[in-house]
């Protein structure tokens, strides 16, 4: 292992690629930290999932249309009359859910065990654009079945950037290219949706993964495993990714297929959290909807947006929910990196920022009634009171001794 | 007698409310549909291209898909099903112009084919048997679940004429409820008993044709999550042979 074929066909490709280089540099003698638990499984779950996406989109592309007067129509046709369309089409809709919510439970892990510290900044930059570039790729894509929800939800969000002074209106018109949403949207949506944003999606992917192979995974017990060596040079706390985590990711991927395939087969549209009714309704600009609801992912945010009376401070306010998490590496100086032995301090702060973003998508799925409104409020500066008490928690706290090697 | 067999609305705070919100606050009486009930489908269908698909569209629907899948014979589909000639791989189209349609009725009837993942088979259901006498309005009828709506009854003749009866009801608590009442007060040809179930068949073949492939869906779920649970043990196994030398 770990040397170049010298002969054969690996040896006359290895001649002119580094094809049996990168095998060992990324998988055969990537050494990963042993002691990955459950937490561990979402990044090559989110993994799975583009790919999914990727080729279920490539064949839904194949019969859609987007065009305002066939989009929805060509959406049941594939439902339909495409053989295993209907398949196709429900792994996409719930795939795009399920992306979320691996990528969540992944940063969630980053949180736990401060996976974002130096040196990992910048595979957490990197995940972080990815997950923005997510949310643009699954807003574009939702205006595509060119439901009321589609229509509707495009139509309020777009507005935000009207609320941008001076050149909002401007900015509006020009992403929309037209003066309401319409065919001129669903196009451009479309080309971004199936080709801008999945390029740029990738290319993170990889920086992502390259950054993280650069510097070597964190783990459980925040230790370096590169730290403790043996005298060959491998970390002895280090297991070589493949066989050891990829057969083991293989029961991680056994796992979410069951859950995603109950979802799938028995309940696409997951109580119309993932696929909404007003969505089999085609899109009518002269009947707005009675209650517009984004979808479940974007809902914290929206609710922050909503707690802010003024329009663009909510914005503002919208926006910095999501760059206050772009600043964690730099906000969070506690030397410490796991949880296992940070103070109770930060364990309260993390607990209460998990709180109040389930509370906050709960709330933006909520008419915004008073009484509402002043809980999302409160639960959004619960949310910016985490960002702010990372600076001065680790003044006050006591950390527990990290030990060298990890633990079991 | 027939009070009991007639339906009964709460409506839930005020009248008003439920009212402004288009019906939300009304009770919604369950379809209790059965998916899987090939003759409860069938009448359906009939019934669907009898009332229902001379003004309504169900244009995403092909007549010969909902053959197949009803086991109806092509041959009767197009004799017993189709009143306007063609092909059976031909959508279920209507052949009243929109411009006609919006002259008559106010509005363009929707297209049904997704209209129970829009609604739900409970609303659709609790809708078709709401409909009420009302000369105050042009078409003579009213909904209780959609107030104002531009459909006449047109399962008049099976259903029979209905009328509102209002009574206040204080609760325990204080809070006065409203109760309408559908009062039955002129016969149709079914029963009340009868009528619902052809309601009840009718909401069925509105659900089927939402999704055509639900069934065929739901089956293929089964074998799918059993293969998978198989795969996640093998997967489990391969692991803990992989993972025996590591400490």
């Amino acid at each position: 292992m770990g040397e170049k074929y010298k002969t054969g066909l690996l040896g006359w490709i290895d001649a002119r690629f580094p094809l049996s280089k990168m095998w060992n540099e990324h998988l055969a003698e990537y050494y990963a930290p042993k002691n990955f638990n459950f937490w561990y499984y979402f990044g090559s779950l989110a993994l799975l999932v583009l790919v999914m996406q990727i080729f279920t989109g490539i064949w839904l592309t194949m019969n859609y249309k987007p065009d305002a007067t066939l989009a929805f129509n060509s959406v049941e046709y594939i439902m339909r009359d495409v053989n295993w369309g209907w398949l196709i089409r429900y792994m996409h809709s719930t795939g795009a859910s399920f992306f979320f919510i691996v990528v969540y439970l992944h940063m969630f892990r980053g949180l736990l065990y401060g996976s974002y510290k130096k040196p990992r900044e910048l595979i957490w930059i990197f995940g972080m654009i990815i997950y923005v570039c997510l949310m643009a790729e699954a807003f574009m894509g939702y205006l595509l079945p060119w439901g009321q929800m589609s229509y509707w939800g495009a139509q309020v969000i777009i507005s935000l950037f009207g609320a941008i002074p001076g050149i909002g209106d401007a900015l509006a018109l020009w992403i929309r290219g037209d003066y309401v949403i319409a065919d001129a949207t669903l196009n451009r949506f479309f080309a971004f949706h199936v080709i801008a944003v999945p390029i740029i999606l990738l290319a993170l992917v990889v920086m992502h993964i390259l950054a993280l192979h650069e510097v070597g995974s964190n783990n459980p017990d925040g230790v370096e495993i590169k730290k403790v060596k043996d005298e060959n040079g491998i970390p002895k706390d280090g297991i070589p990714f493949h066989p050891y985590y990829s057969v083991k990711d293989i029961v991680g991927v056994a796992v979410f297929l069951i859950f995603f395939s109950i979802v799938v087969f028995f309940m696409p549209e997951m109580g119309g959290w993932f696929l909404e009714r007003d969505n089999f309704i085609p899109a009518d600009p002269l009947k707005t909807p009675e209650h517009i609801v984004p979808l479940w992912y974007f809902t914290p945010f929206y609710a922050v947006l909503r707690a802010v009376p003024d329009k663009f401070l909510g914005v503002v306010a919208m926006g910095g929910a999501i760059i206050a998490l772009f600043l964690l590496p730099w906000l969070d100086r506690s030397p410490v990196k796991s949880i296992r032995y940070r103070g109770v301090l930060y364990k309260l702060a993390l607990a209460v920022f998990v709180i109040s973003f389930i509370a906050l998508g709960y709330l933006g799925t909520q008419p915004a009634t008073p009484v509402l409104t002043n809980f999302a409020r409160l639960f959004s500066i619960l949310y910016f009171g985490f960002f702010i008490s990372l600076l001065i928690i680790p003044k006050f706290e006591k950390t527990k001794p990290v030990p060298d090697r990890v633990t079991s | 007698m027939m009070k009991n067999l007639s339906i009964v609305f709460m409506l839930l705070v005020s009248p008003e409310l439920a009212l402004a919100a288009g019906g939300h606050g009304i009770h919604l009486d369950q379809a209790n549909i059965d998916p899987n009930n090939k003759e409860s489908l069938q009448r359906g269908a009939r019934l669907f291209v009898n009332y229902c698909l001379s003004c309504h569209s169900a244009a995403l629907m092909r007549y010969e898909r909902m053959g197949t899948d009803l086991g109806i014979d092509e041959k009767l589909v197009s004799e017993n099903l189709m009143f306007t000639g063609g092909k059976v791989g031909e959508l279920m189209t209507v052949a009243t112009s929109a411009q006609d349609a919006k002259e008559w009725f106010g509005t363009v009837p929707p297209d049904l084919s997704v209209i129970a993942r829009a609604r739900g088979v409970d609303w659709l259901y609790t809708y078709l048997r709401s409909f009420y006498q009302d000369d105050s309005r042009h078409i003579g009828v009213n909904n209780l679940v959609f107030p104002d709506v531009g459909m006449p009854n047109v399962l008049w003749e099976l259903q029979g004429t209905q009328e509102p009866v209002i009574t206040t009801v204080k609760e325990a608590d204080g809070t006065e409820l409203k109760v309408v009442e559908l009062e039955l007060v002129e016969p149709g040809l079914m029963s009340p008993r009868e009528f619902d179930r052809a309601v009840r068949d009718l909401v069925n073949f509105l659900d089927y044709m939402g999704e055509p492939a639900k069934y065929e869906r739901q089956h293929l779920g089964v074998k799918v999550v059993l293969f998978l649970l198989v795969f996640l043990v093998l997967a489990y196994l391969l692991k803990k042979e992989y993972w025996r030398d590591v400490h």
